[in-house]
């Protein structure tokens, strides 16, 4: 190392002697390091600083800690407070301490960033924690001593963190954070992925926790506003602007509906909504008043011109018609300043064309370049005439680019400073083509997608959340769910089974008579009736006495309250159903094959509308949810041969098919809507440990549905249900059938007493 | 029936009624023929100020019932009341219009039950007469006596619609909200405004009745464009009148409400 100048002033000889430091390297840089910190500190805090730089220096992990210490602590400290001076020399130590060495530098390196977005000490030492947490959760041992192995995802996260902070309030990170160490503690590869940002439900929860105006959460505003305002409509899809690093997506519309971000943040006073309702009122501005036009005989840079012009005509259109559209649009819209852009050396054709774009916006624009005035004048003149259209447009377009132009125009380094709208789309549809392409037509077009044989009639996975206890929340789209129609058996063998219990059947047909006549609704105040109210009859007579008129209408009558209940049922077919309990001679699944079938027959003699579904599941990625029976079938052959081939197998995730059969029963008319649930076990899968977590999910579940106003019974065959069933169905939303072998009979009256 | 009573039921000013298409010459003419006449409309366009002004027009008495779920058929014939000297009978409003020869008008008539509805048959067809089986009476109709009622087929439950034997002893006439030249000029006068200030009260509505059937049941009426702009005159600034006016009244839907809420702000800027 050659000999530089490092003369120290003999007060920051003192300081030196106070670190202790014997890497030679820091000579070069403790003079500046120190003049930096004199400026910020005071006395005490230059003794914490220096004192902190000598433990970070000896944790033992060469020169480069120490020099990030010195050089960014007075950076930190001037957005939070000296307190942070000794926090974070002994995070390092800490940190030191543990198998986690390597992410020491990362994260001396997040701090700063931190430090800058989150602004306060509190906030700091949040971030710190959360950071810590999680390593301490991930960090793994072998005999459950001593940890041993370093974290896996702390790396990952610690590379995130600058984007993390830039998308995500301090608790959302948190939030994010704690779900993929509680969920992927024991998979190193899949806690990589998910603290990468890879994975699907990485991104979903981070999508969850973010802040600013969520299109899910709008989306209805946005159809009214579209609606209302503009008597339009189209789907919205949304797009993601959190991942696509290398080019922002713009908004834009076709023929599959309108892609807007996911999310809008507040920005230059205009809330995310209002950000969301300009991007649309310019989109449905286009669509109102624009056409496309031939692009083959245009320039890149008159077409550029011409979208310029054109997006301001509409504009122009659509302020007409809601003044206060100017507002929002003036505020979003970016404000070049003019001679900022030096055109000997770069393209200036953006920038010039913003300013037009932007003075036609706001009248106080203050631009003096005579072309630019000239331009926004002409279009004025033109808008004021009436009437003005797109090929107005192009006309001005085309000259503008023919006045203005300058050789610089054509430079490769192009200038984009305040020249992005951000609310506008693209103008994709202001363009139609004569010829597609260059290329010759390929043979790839016509390939189509071949079906499966075997998939005709699978419907795609839906997917459904899942409950966590742990952490309270919703693990998105976890499970998948496919929907088959369940293959078809010998209708004869249901035939039988009714025969079999034939003398069952007829006793349950009186029952059926005796639930004909329902529900009598009183119809009080009857001038005529059947039968004298008294209340109001008292009252007459009061009224009378004192020299009122007394009111006549003293009698009342019933009437009959029609019976309007739909009813779903949904079987569970684990590989449980095989059993044969003790002292029978059936297995559950041959029972419980007899009880649907009685269910059922009893059910269509009542005229309930009635659908009949099984599940299983192998796994999260394959729950099975077989239709037997649907609303608009009736109990025929078609519906008796599909429950004649019910087979058991697999296990037991209840949650995800209990939301699933809800949304089919929700879209039913009925007054009253009941979910019956056959099983024999608690839920479980193969692929979960924690025996709480399925439960806790049904049990959600069933808060989910009681919500939407369904009302969720379970009948279940397992003797040790007790254990467990209240919890999921609460105190009354269930019944344990001890004598399976009597469950033929109890199914069908435990329906008409549910429903009586 | 004495004078008295008769000109208590007779308009005496104009009632201000801009009409709409041609309404005015084929009420004219069903009253001459004296059909009974159905109104149908959505609330506040101006159903039953256009009543008045035809009652006003032809110079007859006009006798109005609201009706509601409570009323029973003895609410429009009448009944026997006890007094000190035994019972009376006293005539319910059908019976003083059929005696006195009025215009009877039943305001939204699907809200009476439908058995209470049936009262009103005899005196929709070639008979018209009343009888009133409790007296014992059948009153034959006054020559100028026309029946007209009113419903509004929007936002009435299924249950609630007329039987077709009413229906079809009805002649109708469908309001729909004014145009936005005429319903601009009935805010002007009706609230005595400034023409560009109704024009946009105007616009307002016509967004909200664009939202119809998206969450929103009715759109927003005339009447509350005219409340609007009253209060605008009280010196209300204009989207706190909208909001308070027009907004509040018609949605509980936070979602509607904030489009409203951004409408009104995009047109009043």
């Amino acid at each position: 190392m050659t000999d530089i100048d490092i003369s120290l002033t003999p007060e920051q000889q003192v300081y030196r002697d106070q670190l202790k430091c014997g890497f030679k390297q820091l000579d070069a840089v403790f003079a500046d390091c120190m003049e930096e910190a004199e400026a910020v500190f005071s006395e005490q805090g230059i003794a914490d600083y220096l004192s902190g730089a000598s433990l970070v220096c000896m944790i033992g992990r060469g020169f480069e800690p120490v020099l990030i210490y010195l050089e960014e602590m007075p950076q930190i400290v001037q957005c939070t407070d000296e307190s942070m001076i000794k926090t974070i020399s002994q995070c390092v130590w800490d940190f030191s301490r543990t198998p986690n060495g390597k992410s020491i530098l990362p994260f001396l390196q997040s701090i700063p960033e931190a430090a800058r977005r989150l602004g306060s000490t509190e906030q700091l030492q949040h971030y710190i924690d959360v950071i810590f947490d999680m390593m301490k959760r991930t960090t793994r041992s072998i005999h459950g001593h001593v940890d041993t192995i370093p974290s896996d995802g702390l790396p990952e996260l610690l590379n995130q963190t600058t984007y993390l902070l830039h998308e995500l309030s301090i608790e959302g990170i948190k939030n994010w954070i704690d779900y993929g160490a509680d969920n992927y503690r024991n998979h190193p590869e899949r806690q990589k992925d998910y603290f990468s940002l890879q994975s699907a439900d990485s991104r979903a929860v981070f999508q969850r926790e973010r802040h600013g105006t969520l299109f899910t959460d709008n989306e209805r505003k946005l159809n009214l506003y579209m609606h209302g305002l503009w008597q339009d409509h189209d789907h919205f899809v949304p797009y993601s602007l959190g991942f696509d690093e290398l080019r922002k997506p713009k908004p834009y519309y076709d023929s599959l509906g309108i892609r807007v971000p996911d999310v809008y943040d507040d920005h230059a006073g205009i809330s995310g909504i209002n950000r969301y309702r300009a991007t649309i009122a310019h989109i449905a501005a286009h669509r109102r008043w624009g056409e496309a036009i031939w692009a083959d005989n245009f320039s890149p840079f008159q077409r550029i011109s011409i979208e310029v012009f054109e997006d301001s005509r509409i504009e122009y259109l659509a302020i007409q018609k809601y003044p206060g559209l100017r507002s929002i649009f003036q505020a979003l819209h970016p404000y070049p300043i003019e001679g900022s852009c030096d055109d000997v050396h770069s393209s200036c054709l953006l920038h010039r064309l913003a300013m037009i774009s932007y003075g036609l916006l706001n009248p106080e624009h203050g631009y003096k370049e005579s072309k630019i005035n000239e331009f926004i004048a002409r279009f004025h003149e033109i808008m004021e005439q009436g009437e003005a259209g797109i090929n107005d447009m192009v006309q001005l377009g085309i000259s503008y680019i023919a006045q203005s132009k300058q050789a610089s125009d054509s430079f490769p380094n192009i200038i984009f400073d305040n020249t992005v709208v951000d609310y506008r789309d693209d103008n994709r549809h202001l363009w139609k083509f004569i010829e597609e392409g260059d290329e010759e037509e390929s043979f790839d077009d016509k390939k189509e997608f071949e079906r499966d044989e075997h998939d005709v009639d699978k419907l795609p996975p839906r997917h459904y959340p899942e409950w966590d206890y742990n952490s309270k929340t919703y693990r998105p789209d976890w499970v998948s769910l496919y929907e088959t129609l369940h293959y078809k058996g010998d209708p004869e063998k249901i035939n039988q089974i009714l025969a079999k219990h034939d003398s069952l059947a007829k006793r349950l047909k009186k029952m059926l008579e005796l639930l004909k006549p329902q529900q009598m609704v009183r119809i009080r105040y009857q001038e005529e009736g059947s039968e004298l109210d008294l209340d109001v009859a008292i009252r007459s007579i009061i009224d009378f006495k004192s020299g009122h008129t007394p009111d006549p209408r003293i009698n009342m009558s019933h009437r009959n309250d029609g019976r309007d209940i739909a009813v779903m049922l949904l079987v569970d077919l684990s590989a449980s159903l095989h059993e044969v309990p003790e002292g029978c001679d059936q297995s559950i699944l041959e029972l419980s094959r007899e009880a649907v079938s009685l269910l059922a027959l009893t059910i269509e003699q009542l005229n309930d509308p009635f659908a009949i579904a099984g599940f299983h599941s192998d796994t999260r990625h394959n729950v099975r949810y077989l239709h037997i029976k649907g609303y608009s079938e009736h109990w025929d052959d078609e519906v008796k041969s599909r429950l004649s081939a019910m087979e058991a197998g697999y296990s037991t995730r209840m949650g995800a098919p209990i939301r699933h059969a809800a949304h089919y029963l929700e879209n039913q008319p009925a007054d009253k809507k009941l979910l019956l649930i056959l099983t024999d076990g608690e839920p479980a899968d193969i692929d979960v440990d924690d025996e709480h977590l399925l439960i806790e999910d049904t049990r959600k579940a069933v808060e989910e549905l009681s919500s939407k106003n369904i009302y969720t019974h379970c009948i279940s065959l397992d003797k040790k249900a007790d254990d467990y069933i209240g919890d999921i169905f609460g105190k009354n939303g269930y019944t344990v059938i001890d004598h399976v072998e009597k469950l033929p009979e109890k199914l069908p009256q435990l329906f008409m007493s549910l429903t009586k | 029936m004495s004078d008295q009573d008769i000109k208590q039921y007779q308009i005496s000013e104009e009632p201000y009624y801009e009409s709409q298409e041609d309404e005015v010459a084929l009420y004219e003419a069903a009253y001459e023929a004296r059909l009974p006449v159905m109104i149908k409309g959505p609330t506040g366009c101006g159903k039953s100020r256009f009543i008045e002004h035809m009652a006003w027009k032809l110079g007859k008495p006009l006798i109005t019932v609201a009706c509601n779920e409570d009323m029973t058929a003895s609410d429009l014939v009448g009944r026997y009341l006890l007094d000190a000297n035994g019972t009376r009978w006293v005539d319910g409003p059908l019976t003083t219009a059929a005696r006195i020869g009025a215009i009877c008008y039943l305001d939204e008539v699907v809200e009476a039950r439908q058995d209470t509805t049936v009262v009103i048959h005899p005196l929709t067809d070639h008979r018209r007469n009343l009888p009133l089986d409790k007296k014992g009476e059948m009153i034959e109709a006054h020559t100028d006596f026309q029946l007209v009622i009113s419903y509004n087929p929007g936002y009435q439950s299924l249950m609630k619609d007329l039987k077709q034997s009413t229906k079809q002893r009805f002649s109708a006439l469908e309001f729909d909200y004014p145009s936005a030249s005429v319903e601009t000029s009935i805010v002007m006068k009706e609230a005595g405004t400034s023409e560009d200030i109704a024009q946009k009260l105007v616009k307002i509505a016509v967004t909200a009745r664009n939202l119809k059937g998206h969450g929103l049941d009715e759109g927003i009426s005339t009447r509350l464009l005219v409340y609007a702009a009253n209060l605008m005159n009280k010196g209300i600034e204009a989207k706190a009148a909208c909001r308070m006016a027009l907004v509040r009244p018609i949605t509980d839907d936070t979602d509607i409400r904030d489009t409203l809420d951004h409408a009104i702000d995009s047109i009043f800027a």
